[in-house]
């Protein structure tokens, strides 16, 4: 391949920069996210995501200090301060009228009612004279256009794991993937095992029904598992959960692991049987060591799955604190915080950084899972 | 914390009851028919006939309780009323035909049906063809497949923020309405747009889906034999020829195992409408609309009809996994 484009340089130019424009297409709402999550909460809403690094220009209402702070000298009540308590910037123009909030230039004198004068600097400070004594406790309204440097805080982080509840989602999301995860892939394995190499009447009857159930909708299960489960009193447990991801799974989990275990080499079957092994013993000691890759491959995808499923978690896990999901959560705060950017970005990248994490460490059996078969849907 | 050790408390027990499952029978199959002395030959015929079922056990007894009886179940259910105890005949049938909301979601449904395969095929083919030729393509290929891992309901929240809407004199934060508003175009609000604002619910599951076409199409086009492009090539054929017409018909048969895939997820697709519109502005689906009866309609019967419905759209590639399983046998 590389022979023929070798010869046309520029369509090898049109090839990386197609490339190029795909990825960046898929990775930017993502960074935009990630971004965003890590951005000071007032600067988020006040400009977009793509502008964090450069300086902001935002027109602000401060307050000087209150009344009590004031001081006499040459005859005249001063107030004096800077308008950026805790954090540094450049004021381009000021006002104290709030119908011509930029009206000055900062270092000029602007001229109050009743001989007040207010005098405001580029780096904030500001001088309040008034030949009276001040009156307000809350300090007068001071209108400035600032420059304000970025700023990064994982201050969102922190309000949404501990003030939203997302680390106790966090910890319930573990609660239901872990045991979802481990307990389809034994179950299935034996049942691969004796679809791949065992005989018995209606093998391929019943293979036939693991792959006609691949892609059975899970909404055809729902209201009959829920009946049931209030039937049996497990209904909002996670028990029935483990179970529903453990059934749900299984058509995945039998396909994947027969396509796998019926390709291993039957020679090893088969002198392990003349040597005296009955299934049992084979299937512990030479078929579970060697399917590690398919094993793999459906954990991976299982882990996904649960990790990031809300269908099943709404239905079968109660709405209460012990038991909402992270996706649960998400789908909450969509609804009540819906214009609070900093937490749901926040919230989002925590609930998919696990799975990320996973993704890229394990991205080969992934693909390997992927290409061994088809694949379930949500 | 607590709870996560309660879950691997679970799991462990899960373990290990099913290995002493599966040996315990193993062993007692043993014991009832040993395998030694003078009935021996036939006992390990039994015991052969017998195990095959022992190692099935658990998975049939699931696989039955949550997959086959919820079909039949949702029949009977689809019969009757409300609660699902008073028969009720074709009521929930023709309710379903005439009701203006349902049609709405199965219009949807079919244009999802229709752009969301084609589009992720369309892109997942762009990406392996290109990808493959060059030197980074590795890397290009993890970060389109990415959003595989990602679910939807933060896919849900990666979007929206792309498509945030904000009046005309305020600065935009979502990225979409700032490029129009930098080409000087007015900002729309996608979400709430008729028509349009299911194309964009679509955009965040092709975004999703293309990854999976890429990878299993890279893996197909690396599959065409070295021999035959190398023959087009002597006889002039140049790339794009080459890719049109000697390398796209020889992955037909991947090219539908993605679409089929597709097409089944894109049917039961829920999180991303329920997130980004709950089914407003008509923009309603049909996994969500019958979530909507099962859980704000609470009515048992019309929402197994819907269910049964998207059984019967799943249907013909379900028939048609089931024959190719056969030709390959």
């Amino acid at each position: 391949m590389g022979s023929i484009l070798g010869k046309n340089s520029t369509l090898t130019w049109v090839v990386h920069i197609s490339v190029l424009l795909l990825v960046l297409l898929w990775t930017i709402p993502t960074v935009g996210l990630l971004i965003s999550s890590v951005r000071d909460k007032d600067q988020l809403v006040a400009t977009g995501w793509w502008t964090s690094f450069s300086t902001v220009e935002r027109n602000l209402i401060k307050r000087s200090a209150p009344a009590n702070e004031q001081f006499k000298e040459d005859g005249k009540f001063i107030l004096k301060g800077n308008v950026f308590a805790d954090q540094s910037g450049t004021v381009t123009a000021f006002g104290w009228r709030s119908q011509q909030p930029d009206a000055y230039v900062p270092g000029n004198t602007a001229q109050m009612r009743k001989g007040k004068t207010l005098k405001i600097e580029a780096d904030g400070s500001y001088l309040l004279t008034s030949p009276t004594a001040f009156s307000s406790k809350r300090g007068a309204r001071l209108f400035v256009t600032v420059f304000e440097k970025p700023i990064f805080t994982l201050d969102n982080y922190s309000e949404v794991l501990f003030a939203e509840g997302l680390g106790k989602s966090f910890i319930n999301t573990m609660t239901v993937t872990i045991p979802a995860t481990v307990i389809p892939i034994l179950i299935a394995a034996f049942a691969a095992y004796a679809l791949a190499w065992m005989e018995f009447p209606g093998r391929a009857i019943f293979l036939a029904v693991v792959v006609g159930l691949l892609v059975v909708p899970l909404q055809m299960s729902l209201i009959p598992l829920l009946k049931l489960y209030t039937t049996i009193g497990i209904g909002k447990s996670y028990i029935g959960i483990w179970l529903a991801h453990t059934g749900f799974g299984l058509p995945l989990a039998i396909y994947l692991l027969r396509n796998y275990i019926a390709g291993l080499p039957r020679e090893i079957i088969e002198s392990a049987r003349v040597d005296g092994a009955n299934d049992f013993q084979i299937f512990v000691k030479i078929i579970l060591p060697l399917s590690f890759p398919a094993l793999a491959s459906f954990a991976i995808f299982q882990f996904l799955w649960v990790w990031n499923d809300l269908l099943i978690a709404t239905v079968f896990l109660g709405n209460n604190e012990e038991q909402l999901v992270m996706t649960g959560r998400l789908r909450e705060m969509l609804g009540s915080r819906g214009g609070n950017w900093e937490i749901l970005t926040a919230s989002a990248f925590v609930s998919i950084l696990v799975p990320l994490m996973v993704f890229f460490t394990l991205q080969k059996y992934l693909v390997r899972g992927l290409l061994s078969g088809s694949v379930k849907g949500g | 914390m607590e709870q996560v050790l309660l879950a691997l408390f679970t799991m462990v027990v899960a373990v290990l009851g099913c290995i002493g499952y599966f040996w315990g029978s193993n062993g007692l199959l043993a014991l009832v028919y040993p395998a030694k002395g003078k009935n021996g030959a036939a006992n390990i015929q039994k015991s052969a006939a017998i195990r095959p079922w022992l190692f099935m056990g658990p998975a049939i007894l699931l696989l039955s309780v949550y997959l086959i009886y919820p079909v039949f179940n949702s029949i009977y259910l689809s019969l009757h009323g409300s609660s699902g105890e008073k028969f009720v005949g074709f009521a929930n049938y023709t309710w379903l035909i005439n009701d203006e909301k349902f049609i709405e979601s199965f219009i949807n449904n079919m244009m999802w049906l229709v752009i969301v395969p084609a589009a992720s095929t369309f892109f997942g083919l762009l990406a392996a063809a290109l990808t493959d030729r060059i030197s980074w393509g590795n890397i290009a290929k993890s970060l389109i497949f990415m959003p595989m891992a990602i679910s939807f309901i933060g896919a849900s929240i990666i979007w929206k923020f792309v498509y945030d809407f904000r009046g005309e004199d305020v600065e935009q934060i979502g990225i979409l309405n700032a490029i129009l508003v930098h080409f000087g175009a007015e900002p729309q609000a996608w979400i709430v747009m008729p028509g349009w604002n299911s194309v964009f619910l679509m955009i965040i599951l092709i975004w999703i889906q293309t990854g999976f076409a890429m990878v299993i199409l890279s893996a197909a086009l690396r599959g065409i034999p070295e021999e035959t492009l190398e023959a087009a090539t002597l006889d002039g054929a140049n790339p794009l020829q080459i890719f049109l017409q000697i390398k796209v018909p020889q992955i037909w048969g991947s090219v539908a195992v993605v679409w089929t895939t597709i097409t089944i997820l894109v049917l039961k697709v829920f999180d991303i409408v329920m997130a980004m519109t709950n089914g407003q502005w008509g923009s309603q689906v049909l996994a969500n609309y019958m979530f909507d009866w099962m859980f704000r309609g609470h009515d048992f019967g019309r929402s197994a009809t819907i269910a049964l419905v998207i059984m019967l759209l799943v249907l013909p590639v379900m028939v048609w996994n089931v024959r190719n399983l056969r030709n390959e046998n």
